[in-house]
């Protein structure tokens, strides 16, 4: 049940982002999704035991294959699909503790918050940039069997 | 022969105004430099050249053709310019539309402004400020003053960005207001947890379009402009914890 709570306010909250990034009209709907799938993974994982790098990495990873797969089918840049997802799982607590912690002279506190923060922000952009890789490996191996099958077709004929 | 040279000309007009109006709007600069030789490749131009950067573009038609520079100084996040440019240039390189239409069409797009009006983005950020609370497990009875640290900060926001032009003040200015109002609020009694209040109201001002631009800019190789975008995403995210440290410090 909480799980669900979760999937619906993250699809809110990233739905409400669309409007703010100003997305086509048309695609609020599948930008929500795009969060919420990426925020529900983040969530289970982390509830799970999971460190939080880690599933902030497979969520980012998640909301990158999810939004390539939305590019591809509406023709448009995965960019519109992707930004409105990932805020959800930037480190937003993490940047303000250290920041707190800095502002209360507790230097060694704020910079171990900072680097989790900093740690947080690679992993969510590592996630990414893999998905990018592997949805293009993945298309170029379906066009590369694609274009082998219509040889042999063609040999056979 | 003064004809093609008048022809070039405009072929160049309408390729430097769809890549002006994609970096304007926050678009990946690989994709602007993508995007602007597919237009000049199916225009019979395969030797064009473009170099792009968040803050210009440099784009020659060949050897022997003009070159032109276009100077940028303002971005926006604005995903629906991005996508309508895209579909332009997608329509121009399959030669379903001709270069004078897709000039049109872009004159249009750059001239029309197609965000939602302001209070309908307020709305938004207000409640996507209060859903982040729940996400961040805090309690519901803070959810009021979240929604109005939120819908105030982003107003703020929207508010400083027509007044003046510097960006980092207008961000310093909206996360000053979401500390006063988390502050004043807990200090009336209306809020209990001022870190979730806080934390949960400043999402909306976050630099997310700036991150993964910075990155996929970075990895596709365009290091400067993934560097500048990476430094201007930092000036942001410090912009956001001075106001909020000024309020903490008190």
């Amino acid at each position: 049940m909480d799980y669900i709570i979760q999937f619906v306010i993250s699809f809110i909250a990233t739905a409400c982002f669309g409007i703010i990034f100003n997305v086509p009209p048309k695609t609020f709907f599948h930008c929500g999704l795009v969060g919420a799938i990426g925020w529900t993974v983040y969530y289970v994982l982390t509830e799970h035991g999971l460190d939080v790098v880690e599933a902030s990495f497979l969520g980012a990873f998640v909301i990158a294959i999810v939004a390539h797969t939305y590019a591809r089918r509406f023709k448009m840049p995965m960019l519109i699909f992707s930004v409105a997802g990932i805020i959800p799982l930037v480190p937003g607590g993490m940047a303000y503790n250290a920041m707190r912690n800095v502002v209360e002279d507790d230097y060694l506190q704020g910079l171990q918050y900072g680097l989790k923060a900093f740690l947080i922000t690679g992993a969510i952009v590592m996630g990414l940039v893999f998905a990018e890789v592997f949805v293009q490996l993945v298309f170029r191996a379906k066009h590369a069997s694609k274009e082998k099958i219509q040889m042999v077709k063609k040999s056979k004929s | 022969m003064i004809l093609k040279e008048q022809d070039n000309e405009f072929t160049l007009d309408c390729l430097l105004l769809a890549g002006r109006i994609m970096i304007e709007s926050g678009a990946e600069t690989y994709r602007v430099e993508d995007t602007m030789l597919r237009m000049a490749r199916s225009q019979n131009m395969p030797d064009a050249q473009c170099y792009a950067t968040p803050t210009g573009i440099i784009f020659s038609l060949g050897k022997t053709q003009p070159t032109r520079i276009t100077s940028i100084s303002k971005r926006i996040t604005d995903l629906q310019k991005i996508s309508l440019v895209n579909s332009v240039s997608r329509r121009l390189t399959s030669h379903i539309i001709t270069l004078e239409e897709a000039y049109d069409e872009l004159k249009s797009i750059q001239k029309t402004n197609y965000f939602l009006p302001n209070h309908v983005q307020i709305l938004a950020a207000a409640l996507a400020s209060g859903c982040f609370l729940i996400l961040f497990k805090g309690i519901w009875s803070d959810l009021p003053i979240t929604l109005v640290a939120g819908g105030l900060g982003f107003a703020m926001l929207l508010l400083m960005n027509h007044l003046t032009r510097v960006k980092f003040f207008s961000e310093f200015t909206a996360s000053l207001t979401i500390g006063l109002v988390a502050y004043l609020a807990i200090g009336f009694g209306y809020g209990t947890q001022i870190d979730k209040i806080i934390i949960s109201s400043v999402m909306p001002l976050v630099p997310g379009i700036l991150i993964t631009n910075a990155v996929r800019d970075l990895m596709a190789g365009h290091l400067m402009s993934g560097l500048s975008k990476g430094a201007e995403g930092f000036l942001t995210a410090f912009a956001i914890g001075a106001g909020i440290a000024v309020i903490l410090s008190f």
